[in-house]
């Protein structure tokens, strides 16, 4: 028979578990706590808000679902949503820039750092900034336009690019292509270095060509971050508020997204529960197309997880294919 | 190399680096603009076009304007603060939470992940609804503590960065330096903690960049006039002040200066932390 020791406290606090046990504490109190506060405390807080009648301050008022059928049915909330469609238009034009300036960049180019590092400062630039620069670069007369008409175009007819409403959504979404091409480019740089530059050698010395290269080698090794890109950028483009909110100054002239629409209906009219209700529904709609797009990655894409495994021989094999194809070209 | 070889090769070239300089311009051309602008005293900005460039390049009269006009002194002092506390809270909150999650299995290390990851999904400018309420029972509106605690609280990247680099540095070294008697605490902080350097300098300088740039929450928090970031001095120019963009320019470059520097000195670190920042899924 064996004599079961009591347990002792100070021994076990003393010893390996109790040691760690101690750490684990200790180092996680403070995140865990500022991440409970901070994320999902007010995260608990808005949902509960969603179903109330109520301002900061004063009486409030349960009125079950009316916030969430008003979302719908206000024509400034839901139709705001709309606007992003130029988002994600933008996104797309903006990630095969990035590819394409990428690809230039990843070939040795003369001055190539400084091209990247020039493409790439906006990313640094303040949101306040930025919103000035682009108040005054699209002026009537001003930046934009004086060097449009250096070539050849006439002021009468340019559109006013903030003003017009037919267009000022567009301009609106190039500043913010301006400032993010240079990011996903470096990103895509950083993908396209990760390749063995022997591969590229063994293709260069069989004769593949430039377009080749990336076809073959190039691209199959960095589709798992352009998806990855195109993911958040679409995610991004339903939550766009940057551009309208500092360039605007809240969303004039029927430029105000979502977020910039939510913004004024909680700040300004103070209608919180209104305004918690559309955050809870645009959560609810980018939660559903994250899942609908991991799950169409993973079936479409289905070997876009174990890139880094079958990649590599996955390129060879092609790459073998494709030199047997030009020897027998001669 | 046959002659429609070679001139493919050259039209090739040539695209690239059209291609290249144009692009390059566009990314440019709204900060030169603003550069030349700057420069100019208040006559040659009424009279002469945008693109003109300034008469004399030593006018930093518009430049002092600014300054003294938006406060950016203090501004500067503000942003600094802030930047140190956020930045050294970031770094040592993200590096031990990274460590205990990569180094020990206990229950609940899965849950505390998955938190972690979820809340990237939640946008901070949606919950500003409910957090305003939180700080202002806390009685954290208008106070620097207030803006540095939620600026720490509310970051996952650097957990991120931190747990990837901790997968890259083997166990057997904690595993050694336990044997040979060393307590948790040292392990951390005399071994690991070191070997960290270049995770520590991305996060710095990723966190760094994020914090002096950031204005949406500053303005909530931060909106009385002796609190202002340096961001959030340039809305002094919004209003009375709105179309003298000789002045506001020079206001946006002063505020552009610091990113830039970090940016001439750091360039590499910053390609390379925003890389491994992206990779992770």
């Amino acid at each position: 028979m064996t004599r079961t020791t009591p347990f002792n406290l100070r021994k076990w606090l003393r010893g390996r578990k109790g040691q760690q046990a101690i750490i684990i504490v200790l180092f996680m109190a403070v995140p865990l706590a500022l991440l409970l506060t901070f994320t999902y405390f007010p995260f608990a807080e808005m949902f509960k808000f969603s179903f109330y009648k109520m301002k900061y301050v004063g009486e409030r008022e349960f009125i079950g679902l009316k916030n969430y059928i008003d979302v719908f049915k206000r024509d400034d909330c839901f139709q705001a949503l709309w606007l992003s469609v130029y988002y994600m238009c933008g996104a797309v034009v903006q990630l095969a820039l990035a590819l394409y300036l990428a690809a230039i960049l990843s070939f040795k180019v003369k001055g190539g750092n400084f091209f990247k590092g020039c493409m790439f400062f906006p990313y640094l630039i303040n949101g306040i900034a930025i919103g000035f620069i682009f108040k005054f670069f699209y002026t009537r007369g001003f930046v934009f336009d004086t060097v449009l008409q250096w070539f050849g175009f006439e002021l009468e007819n340019l559109p006013y690019w903030l003003k017009d409403t037919s267009i000022n959504n567009v301009s609106l979404v190039a500043t913010s292509v301006w400032k993010y091409f240079g990011n996903n480019m470096v990103l895509f740089i950083g993908a396209m270095m990760s390749v063995d530059n022997e591969l590229y050698e063994a293709a260069m010395l069989d004769g593949a060509n430039k377009w080749q290269q990336f076809k073959y080698i190039m691209l199959p090794s960095i589709k798992t971050i352009v998806m990855l890109n195109l993911i958040m950028s679409i995610t991004g483009s339903l939550s766009a508020f940057e551009p309208p909110f500092v360039i605007m100054s809240g969303g004039a002239n029927g430029t105000a997204t979502y977020f910039v629409k939510m913004h004024e209906i909680a700040h300004t009219s103070q209608k919180v529960g209104l305004a918690s209700a559309m955050a809870i529904i645009l959560l609810l709609i980018i939660f559903a197309a994250t899942v609908l797009q991991k799950l169409f990655f993973k079936y479409v894409f289905k070997d876009g997880e174990d890139e880094d495994v079958n990649a590599a021989k996955r390129r060879e094999k092609k790459l073998a294919r494709e030199k047997a194809r030009l020897k027998r070209r001669g | 190399m046959s002659i429609v070889q070679k001139i493919k090769h050259y039209a090739w070239i040539v695209i690239q680096y059209f291609s290249l300089i144009f692009f390059s311009f566009v990314a440019l051309l709204p900060i030169v603009s603003c550069v030349i602008t700057a420069f100019k005293t208040e006559e040659e900005y009424q009279t002469t076009n945008v693109m003109t460039m300034p008469e004399n390049w030593f006018n930093f009269d518009n430049f002092i304007e600014a300054f003294q006009k938006a406060d950016m002194g203090r501004a500067f002092i503000n942003s600094t603060i802030i930047l140190i506390f956020v930045v050294a809270g970031s770094v040592m909150i993200g590096s031990m939470l990274a460590y205990v999650l990569n180094r020990f299995k206990f229950p609940g290390n899965g849950l505390i992940r998955s938190l972690f990851l979820f809340a990237t999904l939640l946008p901070g400018i949606a919950m500003q609804v409910s957090t305003y309420q939180l700080m202002y029972r806390l009685h954290l509106i208008n106070s620097l503590l207030g803006y540095i605690v939620l600026s720490m609280g509310t970051d996952v990247i650097a957990i991120y960065i931190f747990i990837q680099f901790f997968e890259n540095i083997s166990t057997s070294l904690d595993e050694s330096a336990y044997i040979d008697g060393a307590s948790y605490m040292t392990i951390f902080f005399k071994i690991l903690f070191p070997l960290l350097k270049p995770a520590v300098v991305t996060v710095m300088i990723l966190k760094g960049v994020g914090t002096y740039n950031e204005y949406y929450n500053a303005s909530l928090y931060l909106s009385s006039p002796e609190l202002k970031t340096v961001a959030l001095s340039l809305y002094t120019f919004v209003g009375p002040l709105g179309s003298k963009y000789n002045l506001i320019c020079a206001g946006v470059i002063i505020s552009l200066i610091p990113a830039l520097i970090v940016f001439l000195l750091f360039q590499k670190q910053i390609y390379s932390g925003l890389t491994s920042g992206a990779v992770k899924g």
